[in-house]
């Protein structure tokens, strides 16, 4: 029977795996390594700064593994959505990366490196084309905002990966890339079912994660056949069952049933789940679903810079009062800089201990023991926001609330100095779709390392 | 009965930075029939759970092969965005957690 097998090593390139699951794996004699380096979910400072959120040292270890083991087997590696983020600082982070490994250990091989970065004027152009589709809840990125992005990316599908392979590649790294293409390419390319191999990808992005126990620091194996695939663990400890595997399905998806990607749509309303032996499963019946060509594109800019401030209390009428006192704060800083505009700085209490984690205003808050306070100051510049928090932090320490009795000082702070500079701040500016032909972004470029 | 005397799971989790979507993974297949056909998750009983506006819950999709419930909500502010609390979404259970209902 006509099979492929592919490793996962691990859930984000540079989380690490043990060298035993890793071995197990080459053991299976896998057809391809694949990895994913990327996620959103960090937030948009990645994207926006061009900063990794995965330490280099963390991932030169899993790549010098993965690497090695590829040359000896003469089996492709892909790696996606480079350097956490895949725009161009971060992608070039990880090719330096695999260059130095290949010195180091005497290894030659075609590399082929695929960009993904789309400029400002290319977007606005397409905005101005009726290109752009809203990804809704997500609004329609503004010109305003599209021209003041520092990083523009585009989620490309498996083609550019294609051609890479078509080529002679054998290692292929990329921008960003939707996340399962990198797990399905090899697959697609050999005249599997394109349903089930972004199936399997999408599984396999997360490596051990679909596992009982789950873990995002472990490989996984996945087998793909005609009309199924088997998942696979690799470290005894760990069994994939029905369950952790269809469960991993609803992980962080809007509807498991439906899953859009670059031209077209994974069904999942007819996916059975089947344990196979005690710690594989068989997954089948998914679907592929062509639709319009798109990609996702993802842009981040720049707001401000960040000062914050920590203390607690632990007073039983301070606690009572804080929101009062809070709003106090507020007016004082207003009135002591006149000159600023509500658009110049923001302004936010964290009060930990008093649903300070929630993003909802649910439930009546108790009076707790003690408060943890945040004082978070975004301005535009450093200087503001540091003249900021000191301001909000000064007020707070010495205001003479209403019952006050303890008049020395209303903060504890464990820390001196008691403001810390939170770095550059950036907001997603653009999550939208965009018309394109799949090769159209993103150029492969092939080089002998 | 409390929720949590018949879900395994009760999580909640960024769907992409512009949603947060909740799972609930039921005991077994007789808990989650019963919890979907009782019909005691509705847009509305969630919104109110929640506090927010019953538009802003997308749907609430029941997924047989895992026994689970799917609720996906519009998030608050992007994530990341000034003002943020839970960049990754990832605490935002306990009010569902919490969640009681008459057998």
């Amino acid at each position: 029977m006509k099979e492929m097998k592919i490793l996962s090593p691990t859930a984000i390139l540079g989380y690490g795996f043990p060298e035993s699951s890793f071995e197990a794996g080459m053991a299976e004699n896998p057809d391809v390594i694949a990895v994913d380096a990327g996620s959103t979910d960090p937030g948009p400072y990645y994207l926006g700064s061009g900063k990794c959120f995965v330490d280099r040292a963390g991932t030169k270890r899993d790549l010098t593994f993965i690497i090695k083991a590829a040359a000896q087997k003469n089996i492709p590696v892909i790696i996606g959505t480079a350097g956490g983020s895949g725009a161009k600082e971060h992608l070039q982070r990880d090719i330096d990366i695999i260059k130095e490994i290949a010195k180091e250990n005497n290894l030659s091989f075609k590399m082929a490196i695929i960009p993904s970065d789309i400029d400002n004027e290319s977007v606005l152009n397409a905005l101005k084309r009726n290109r752009l589709a809203a990804l809704s809840p997500a609004p329609m990125p503004s010109e305003e905002e599209i021209s003041a992005s520092s990083n523009i990316v585009a989620q490309m599908g498996p083609e550019p990966i294609l051609k890479a392979l078509d080529e002679g590649a054998q290692v292929i790294i990329t921008g960003r890339a939707y996340d399962p293409v990198v797990f399905a390419a090899l697959a697609i390319k050999q005249g599997f079912d394109s349903g089930l191999a972004l199936h399997l990808g999408k599984i396999l992005e997360c490596a051990a994660i679909a596992a009982t126990p789950g873990s995002g620091s472990d490989c996984m194996l996945g087998i793909l056949r005609e009309d199924h695939f088997e998942l696979k663990t690799l470290n005894t400890e760990r069994k994939c069952t029905t369950t952790s595997v269809a469960a991993h399905t609803l992980y962080e998806k809007s509807d498991p049933t439906k899953l859009p990607g670059p031209g077209g749509i994974l069904d999942l309303s007819e996916t059975t789940f089947e344990q196979n032996t005690e710690s594989t499963v068989i997954v089948r019946g998914t679907k592929f679903v062509p639709t319009d060509y798109y990609v996702k594109l993802e842009g981040a800019r720049k707001l401000g810079t960040r000062t914050v401030s920590f203390a607690a209390t632990t007073d039983p009428i301070m606690i009572k009062e804080l929101d009062n006192i809070i709003e106090s704060i507020r007016e004082k800083l207003k009135s002591n800089f006149a000159d600023l505009k509500k658009e110049d700085y923001f302004l936010d209490f964290k009060l930990y201990g008093a649903n300070g984690a929630s993003l909802f205003k649910t439930a009546e808050k108790s009076i707790p023991e003690e408060i943890a306070i945040i004082i978070d100051v975004v301005a535009k510049t450093k200087e503001l926001s540091q003249a900021l928090c000191s301001f909000a932090r000064s007020t707070m320490l010495h205001f003479g609330y209403a019952g006050r009795i303890s008049t020395a000082g209303n903060l504890a702070f464990p820390f001196s100095p008691s403001d810390f500079d939170g770095g550059d701040v950036y907001e997603f500016s653009i999550y939208a779709l965009l018309k394109a032909d799949p090769l159209e972004y993103f150029p492969v470029e092939v080089i002998q390392i | 009965m409390k929720l949590t005397d018949i879900a395994k799971v009760i999580r909640s989790k960024n769907a992409g930075p512009y949603e947060i979507t909740f799972d609930i993974i039921f005991n077994d297949k007789q808990a989650f029939d019963n919890f979907t056909n009782a019909g005691i998750l509705t847009k509305q009983s969630f919104a109110n759970l929640y506090n927010i506006k019953e538009e802003d819950v997308l749907g609430i999709i029941p997924f047989a092969p895992a026994n689970a419930l799917k609720i996906t909500i519009v998030r608050p502010i992007a994530s990341g965005q000034i003002g943020e609390r839970d960049v990754y979404g990832a605490q935002q259970h306990k009010p569902l957690m919490e969640l009681t209902f008459e057998n």
